[in-house]
Parts: structure tokens; sequence; C-alpha cells
């Protein structure tokens, strides 16, 4: 298809260095507009790296990225958020001894109207319990009930339904997702994968870095495959299968660039 | 963990099926002031057994004015360790910014306002110094502090030229929070009423502002903190000036107790702090804790030396008693930790 479609996020020739260690080497990576990516790649591949620069959790020591067209520095976190990027780290960044509604809210949280707001600084404590009800609940996860319930009370995938409904919540352009169906069992795993197809629908685009391979087959546009710091190929489940996805990213397969799908796909 | 049964085995074990050693456990991990409020009730009860006179409101005014000190400091460490941090530095700098109020009202003839607010602002810069080298050159809080507490102290001697500025050289300002406020047969004094404010206004901030919840979160787990857009370097740093304002805010309480600015006094304030706030049920961990357990803490320790004093106890088992409260809330605030999880 054409490339008329500018891409919605794009980073070219990212560097990072961990002292000595070379986390990402020259990679590039680009997202188009209303569609879900799939980054895979061998454990150290940089995956989780890259995405950290693209969400301003880390400063990337090279290359250049880009958000609609125009060039983006985050100096934190925050900046993306702003930006419109919403970020599951593989770690997911909750913080135990806070609840759910206070974890969902956690660096945007909403103050009271009126005087006690704006003087006071008060919390909206049960408007913003209210709110996080509803984002769980719209997630599907159901099982989740108390919004005061302290995050480390919670299962490790009822944990990551917490911050897969954070991004969700409040993502506006691209969500980013690292790994967030690791610790979910084979239903609550469909539930995220079918949030991920609902923010594509609303014209979300998401990257999406997983394992496991049926999942990605069954949900992504289109596959970016890493492999030592760089991008080695972008594919299409319909283009490839499995077993040569799994074959370029362990490096017994190396794809001509005319066999890839670099461009958008819709 | 069952991942098909998501159902949460924590919200059922907070329902009915708990044990009632894991309700315990649970009501203290929400509400890690709990135990030191009972320790302190109970201490009430046991020591007015030693002393008939314990029990009168002379000797609790006299108890809380001995506490309002350690207390007011014990409020600044609270917000350091809460963020997982210590300053041995707390009273290095009260004592300092004491000295610096005392003698530029007393020997450069300062207005007492003026000189207050050059305490205020000394105090205030010495816990931005700490905030600084903790967040800027990153070090770790209790090497800095250890430093600074070494810092503040000769610079202290230094200017202070090794003397005392007694109470007749005092401007009336200073003493005034020695001043007793009539209570019926309590004598509480302003120091101890602008303890209990100071007190009031940050136990709101911490519970009801994004800044406390964000205080909570550095503390609690710094990268996801970071990860979750907290500039953690700030929250961090605006932790250590609050903390260096009340301790410069505490020198003004302090002139007021003892009468005098002496710069060899408040040695034992770095350490006493510390055991007021995890006596307190604050955890050492960070995080955890909630700020009027380290002004019960503060109390218990004060009811704790009086008690046995005027049981006729020994000094040296005084000590030992205090020991012993601070293994056994360390000890608590470990298992009540375990409830999370
Ligand atoms: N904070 C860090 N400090 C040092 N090395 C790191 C850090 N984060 C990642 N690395 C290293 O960078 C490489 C890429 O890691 P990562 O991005 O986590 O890979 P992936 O997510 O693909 O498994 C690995 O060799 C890892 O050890
Ligand atoms: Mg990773």
């Amino acid at each position: 298809m054409s490339n008329s479609v500018a891409p919605v996020l794009e980073a070219k020739n990212l560097v990072k260095n961990y002292g000595r260690v070379v986390a990402i080497d020259g990679a590039d990576l680009q997202l188009f507009p209303g569609e879900i990516l799939a980054v895979v790649g061998d454990n150290g591949a940089g995956k989780s790296t890259m995405i950290k620069c693209l969400s301003g959790a880390e400063t990337p020591d090279g290359g250049v990225m880009e958000l609609d067209g125009k060039p983006i520095t985050f100096r934190r976190q925050k900046d993306s958020r702003d930006a419109g990027i919403e970020t599951v780290y593989q770690t997911l960044a909750v913080s135990p001894a806070l609840d759910i509604a206070a974890n969902l809210y956690l660096g945007r949280e909403i103050r009271k109207k009126g005087p006690l707001g704006s003087i006071f600084r008060m919390l909206d404590n049960s408007g913003m319990k209210k709110s996080a009800k509803e984002h769980i609940t719209s997630l599907g996860i159901g099982t989740i009930q108390n919004m005061s319930q302290a995050v480390e009370t919670l299962s490790g995938g009822q944990r990551q339904a917490v911050s897969v409904a954070r991004a969700a919540a409040f993502g506006q352009k691209v969500i980013i997702m690292d790994e967030p169906t690791a610790a979910l069992g084979v239903r609550e795993s469909g539930q995220v994968l079918k949030l991920i197809q609902s923010l594509r629908e609303k014209g979300l685009a998401v990257i999406l870095i997983s394992h496991n391979m049926p999942q990605v087959f069954e949900v992504a546009d289109r596959i970016h495959i890493q492999r030592l710091g760089k991008r080695v190929a972008v594919v299409t489940p319909k283009s490839h299968t499995m077993n040569e996805v799994v074959a370029v990213m362990t490096g017994a397969l190396t794809l001509e660039e005319k066999d890839q799908t670099l461009g958008p796909i819709r | 963990m069952s991942k098909s049964n998501l159902v949460t085995d924590a919200a059922a074990e907070f329902k009915g099926r708990a044990t009632n050693k894991q309700k315990v456990q649970a009501l203290l991990h929400k509400y890690p002031w709990v135990s030191s409020a009972v320790v302190l009730v109970f201490a009430l009860f046991i020591f007015s057994f030693g002393n008939e006179n314990f029990l009168t409101p002379n000797n609790l005014s006299l108890i809380l004015q001995q506490t309002a000190v350690i207390g007011a400091i014990a409020a600044g460490q609270t917000l350091i360790i809460l963020t997982a941090g210590i300053d041995l530095s707390c009273g290095a700098i009260a004592i300092f910014a004491s000295m610096v109020m005392a003698k530029t009202a007393f020997v450069n003839g300062w207005p007492g306002w003026a000189a207050f607010m050059l305490g205020i602002a000394v105090g205030t810069g010495a816990g931005a110094f700490n905030g600084w080298l903790i967040t800027k050159v990153n070090l770790p809080p209790f090497i800095v502090t250890l430093g600074t507490f070494n810092v503040f102290s000769a610079l202290t001697l230094f200017y202070a030229t090794g003397r005392t500025i007694m109470d007749k050289e005092l401007e009336p300002f200073f003493l005034y929070l020695g001043n007793p406020i009539p209570l019926g047969a309590f004598k509480i004094t302003y120091g101890v009423l602008l303890v209990i404010v100071m007190y009031l206004i940050l136990a709101f901030s911490l519970r009801y502002t994004g800044w406390g919840r964000h205080v909570y979160a550095v503390g609690d787990d710094i990268e996801a903190a970071r990860l979750a857009g907290i500039q953690v370097k700030r929250v961090l740093m605006s932790v250590y000036i609050t903390a260096g304002f009340i301790f410069a805010v505490t020198s003004w309480v302090i002139i007021g107790r003892v009468a005098a600015a002496s710069p060899n006094s408040g040695t034992n304030l770095n350490l006493d702090s510390i055991t007021a706030v995890v006596i307190g049920g604050t955890s050492l961990f960070g995080g955890r804790g909630a700020i009027f357990g380290s002004l019960i803490g503060a109390v218990i320790v004060g009811v704790f030396r009086n008690g046995l004093t005027l049981a006729g106890v020994d000094l040296y088992y005084q000590t030992f008693a205090v020991g012993v409260l601070i293994i056994t809330a360390v000890s608590i605030d470990q298992w009540i930790r375990k409830a999370g999880v």
C-alpha cells in the first residue's frame, strides 16, 4: 500500500548504553496510527530499554524520536504522558502500599472543586475512587471490587490489570505495553487482548511487547522483530509464519528488505 | 498464585475468613500507630502505680513540655523516613539555627523577628543542602547527614565561640514559647501548642494532598514512582527543605523551653527523634506510617523517662527500657509488613 500515512511515533537510530552494556544499538521503530505493532525479540534484545526511551523513563544516548512528525525529547516520564503516550512497564510501576484508586491516578491526582482544592489542595478521593472503579470494571477483570484495597494485597495478575487499566484510561495517542499478559491466565489474557483491540478501534496506536507468539499473531497488524539491540525485520502475521518469526528473532534466518512490511498496512 | 481464581484471597481475608491474628495484623497494617497508642495508654496505667504524683495535671503538663522538642524534630524526621531516608543532622541543624537566632539578636543587636527569620533561613538552607547532596550528587541520606551532622555541629561551635546565651540576654520574643497557657490545672506552653499545630498541618498535607501521596509513593518504591510520572527528586528535595524548616522552627521551641541558647545542648536530639518515629510505627523502609504516631512515640519516650524517674528507677534502666521499646517497635513493623504480601 501507499506510504502516504505518516507514522504517529517514530524512532531512528536509537542508542542506549548502561555503562559498558549496549542495551540498544541503533534501533529504529515506526508506529502508524490505528495499528497494533507487536515487538518481539529474545530476552536482552533491548525491547524494554527501547520503550523506556520512547516513554521518557530513560534518556537515549543517541538517535532521534518523533511524535506526529515533530521531534521530541522527553526529560522525564511525565513529558510522554503529557504528549499522549501511556506505558505499561514490565515492572508495572505500581506503588504497593497505595490503594488501587491512588495508583490509577498516581502523578495526576485530581483535586476537589472550589477553595478546598484550589487553596488547601485537597484531593478528590471519592471522585477518583468512583472513576477508578469504572475503569477497572470496563476492563472486564471484575474480580477487583474494592478500590481502597492496597495494591500489595492483589495477585500478580490483578496488579497487571491495574497497570493496564491505568494506561487504557489515560492514553490519548499511543499506548505501549511491555509484556502486559505475562502474569495473566488464559481468560484474563483474552480480556487484555480484547482491550488492546478496542483501543485500536478508538484510533489509538498500540505497541505490544510479548513473548507469546499465538497472542502476537492473533492481534498484531505488524510485527517488529528486535535482535541484539536493533530492529532486524518487520513482518505481518499474514506474510510470515510463527516459525519464521522465531527464526529471525534468533538469527537463524535473515530477511531481505523486499520481504518485509516496513510501511503501514491499511 | 492461582490465576483462574482471581477472586481475591486478600479481600476474603479481610472479610469473614481471617483469624484473630490476621485481623490484628491487618488493622496494624492499615493504622501503624495503633500499637504505639496502646503502649502509651498501658504505660500511663502502669506508671500511675509507681508514684501517686504521676497522673497529676502538673506532671502530665511537664511531660508534654519535655516532649515538645523531640516531638517537633520527630515531625521533620518522619517526613524524611517516610521517603526511606534518614536524617542524623536534624538536632545539629536545630541547635545551629538557635545559635544564629540568639547571637544575631544579642551580639549584633538585630530585632527579634529579623534574627528569627535569619535562623529559619539558615535551618531551611541546611535542609536544602542535605537534599541537594542526596538528589543531585546521589549520595545515600545516611552518609550525607552523618557528614553534615559533623559539619553543622562544628559550625555551631565555631560561630558561638563556645558561649551560651542566657535568658536575661534574650529578647522576650525568644522566650515566648516557654510561657504557659492556663488550661484549668494543666500548664500547656505555647511551644507545645505550636508543635501540635505543626503536626495538624503535616497530617493534613500527608493525608489529603497530592504532595503527601507522592511522599509515600517515593518511599514505597522509588522506581515505580518515577515510572508512574512522579518527579521523585523534586519530592525528595521538598521533603528535606520542609524538614530543615521544621528543625529551624524547633530551635525557637528549644530556646523557649530551656530559656537559653547553648551550642552544647541537644546532642541526643538526632537519635531521639529517630527513636520517636520508630516507636510511633513509621517504617524505616519508607512508605508506611502516620505522622501522629511520631508524636505518640515522642510522648511514650517522655512518659517512660518521667514515670521511671518518679518510680525511683535509675537512669540506666530508663535507657535500657527505651532500647527495648525500639527493638519491639521494629519487630512489630516487620510483622505488620508481612500482612501485605
Ligand atoms: N538499568 C539497567 N542497567 C544495566 N543494564 C541494563 C539495564 N536495563 C537493561 N540492561 C541491559 O540491557 C540489555 C537489554 O535489556 P532489556 O531492554 O531489558 O531487554 P528485553 O526487554 O528485550 O529483554 C540487557 O543486556 C540488560 O541486561
Ligand atoms: Mg523486557
